[in-house]
């Protein structure tokens, strides 16, 4: 781990209207970790995410990414830097087998430039390229899975293609927008060692999760949000005896559970 | 022996399915045999010979001159259904882009002299950069937003030549050259159509396609994918506005005149009515649309006034009996056959 943070989000805010959603959220994450994000729905996290890869325009603050100040830039200048993000609502091209979805991503300056696919050479050529990348978020090779039409594939196959196309474009950040959301317990066994592999990559993670059991067990750094502002951030087992914490996060969950 | 007959028919249903050709995935054909090649290359063969042989088989002038305003409104169309269903963007701009490539046309050609063969690819290349920059800033505005704001430009247009009686006033620019013979306007606008058709069908398969189709599905994902959207619907534009350039340039051309009538709203509006009836996102469809209403419309001249009664009539029962377009339905019962079995 470098001394040097990889991203350096600095008080950022955002209020839509009189909400405000984001209230000088600040935290650092560094090179290879993967960092957590969690907090109660309509705490901001989602909002926090748009707002560092351009999605949304933040009303105040800064965003770092190496140095580079990207906080006013454009969505697709930022995701051809290397800080991708995936979709918390599925966003693939129901239109398209899973295999082309790649294609897309692929045709950016920054895949071309990073090899890997020559660009409009051979026939088949940059299909096997969508398809390696397919098995390497774990599609099976051999079966059918990968030419099926988007929008024919179950819940978890949309998750991993969400996380595809941001390893279409060689990234250096993934902020994960609750990718263990609506998986069976069986499909989130299999998405954690993915997980641990692209850090092993790595490739720095951000993962926005509700989960807390499975993003514990791969992130040793988490930030908590409440009402858009961070209540406070260090190792889970820390974090989640804050007293503040318990009362705004854990403290819903309790009633929950005993109802 | 009556009684069994009856029954033989009541227990039989027809049996629709898919011919085997189609496999797999979308865009990749097992071609094996001479049969398969033939089943693919006809219906292409059928349609470019019948374009090819249309000057051929009419024979009054009229009618020829009809071919070719079909093909104007045609290449309009293609425009139209390209940018409207795999780009997302909803243009009225037809009748901008026929004036913009008709105006250049006339002044490259009588106040530089410059023959046809050289003022219709400028017409098409710089008409079509003028539009794009002209449209440039409405491009973030989605569907019937961006169709009202593509509607205003030759409005404006028409308007700016008449007030301030530019580039020939009320009275338009005369004395434009035509064709050397008919035969090469006329087969030079079939191919000009022909290879426009196919040229797009290409492009929408290729990888810049699915860009284009991701752009209009689903935005988000393509900024995300680092892809500028503005970008790619401006090369989009481009395309779409250059080739109506090129028919407006054309145009000029067939009627040795450029005016402002080039920017009437017929120009906008046709192409759309041939999209709906000849099936939108096939881009034959559109083709096959103009081929049907633009001779339609004028075989009611006869009509008088009453013309645009018959033409909405029979807009209308396009649209009631065959509402997603002949091409779409023709290309599905192309390739599904239909058997009686027992059930």
């Amino acid at each position: 781990m470098s001394f040097e943070p990889v991203l350096q989000v600095k008080d950022v805010s955002k209020a839509f209207g009189g909400v405000q959603a984001l209230k000088d959220v600040s935290f650092d994450v560094h090179e290879g970790e993967i960092f957590g994000i969690i907090g109660p729905n309509g705490s901001g996290k989602t909002t926090l995410i748009n707002c560092i890869t351009g999605f949304i325009k933040m009303d105040s603050g800064k965003v770092t990414f190496r140095g580079r100040d990207i906080s006013r830039q454009a969505p697709h200048k930022i995701a051809a830097m290397g800080v991708t993000r995936t979709f918390q609502i599925m966003r693939p091209y129901y239109t398209l087998p899973a295999y082309k979805n790649l294609i897309i991503p692929l045709f950016s300056p920054r895949a071309r430039k990073a090899g890997g696919w020559r660009g409009g050479g051979k026939l088949g050529d940059r299909d096997t390229v969508c398809i390696d990348i397919l098995e390497e978020i774990g599609f099976e090779r051999d079966s059918f899975v990968p030419y099926k039409l988007a929008s024919t594939l179950p819940t978890g196959y949309l998750k991993r293609l969400e996380l595809a196309r941001c390893l279409a474009l060689r990234p250096e950040i993934i902020l994960c927008d609750e990718v263990f959301s609506g998986l069976s317990m069986s499909e989130i066994a299999s998405m954690v060692p993915l997980i641990e592999r692209l850090q092993m990559d790595g490739i720095t993670l951000i993962m926005i999760e509700h989960r807390l059991r499975e993003l514990f067990r791969v992130s040793k750094r988490v930030m908590v949000l409440n009402f858009g502002e961070k209540l406070s951030e260090g190792i889970p087992e820390e974090v989640m005896a804050d007293e503040e914490v318990k009362r705004a996060y854990l403290g819903s969950e309790e009633v929950e559970e005993s109802v | 022996m009556q009684n069994a007959g009856l029954r033989m028919i009541e227990d039989r249903r027809k049996e629709r399915l898919d011919r085997g050709i189609k496999v797999t995935t979308e865009g990749i054909y097992a071609i094996s045999s001479w049969q398969e090649m033939g089943y693919l290359l006809l219906p292409r063969l059928v349609l470019i010979c019948g374009i090819l042989a249309l000057p051929l088989v009419i024979p009054s002038l009229y009618w020829q001159r009809v071919i070719s305003i079909v093909c104007i409104y045609s290449l309009l169309a293609l425009g139209f259904d390209f940018l409207a269903h795999f780009v997302g963007l909803v243009s009225l701009g037809g009748a901008f882009f026929i004036g913009t490539g008709g105006y250049i046309a006339a002044i490259l050609n009588t106040s530089f002299g410059l023959p046809p063969i050289l003022t219709i690819p400028i017409a098409t290349i710089a008409g079509g950069a003028i539009c794009t920059l002209l449209l440039y800033p409405c491009l973030p505005l989605r569907g019937v937003y961006f169709a009202i704001v593509t509607l205003m430009y030759p409005l404006v247009m028409a308007r700016i030549i008449e007030a301030l009686d530019v580039l020939g006033g009320t009275d338009g620019i005369i004395g434009v050259a035509s064709f050397p013979n008919r035969w090469i306007e006329q087969y030079g606008l079939l191919l000009i159509v022909i290879v426009s058709l196919f040229g797009l069908r290409r492009l929408v398969n290729e990888d810049i396609g699915l860009v284009f189709r991701g752009v209009k599905d689903n935005d988000q994902a393509v900024k995300a994918s680092a892809l500028s959207i503005n970008f790619y619907k401006s090369i989009a534009v481009f395309i779409a506005s250059s080739l109506g350039c090129l028919a407006g340039a054309y145009l000029a051309h067939i009627y040795m005149w450029s005016g402002i009538s080039q920017f009437a709203l017929d120009f906008s509006i046709i192409p759309i009515a041939a999209t709906v009836i000849g099936g939108g996102g096939t881009l034959v469809g559109p083709i096959l649309g103009c081929f049907i209403l633009v001779p339609i419309s004028e075989l009611l001249r006869a009509f008088g006034t009453l013309r645009i009664v018959f033409y909405s009539l029979i807009l209308v029962a396009f649209i009631v009996f065959r509402s997603e377009g002949i091409m779409v339905y023709a290309e599905r019962k192309y390739h599904q056959f239909e058997r009686w079995v027992k059930v």
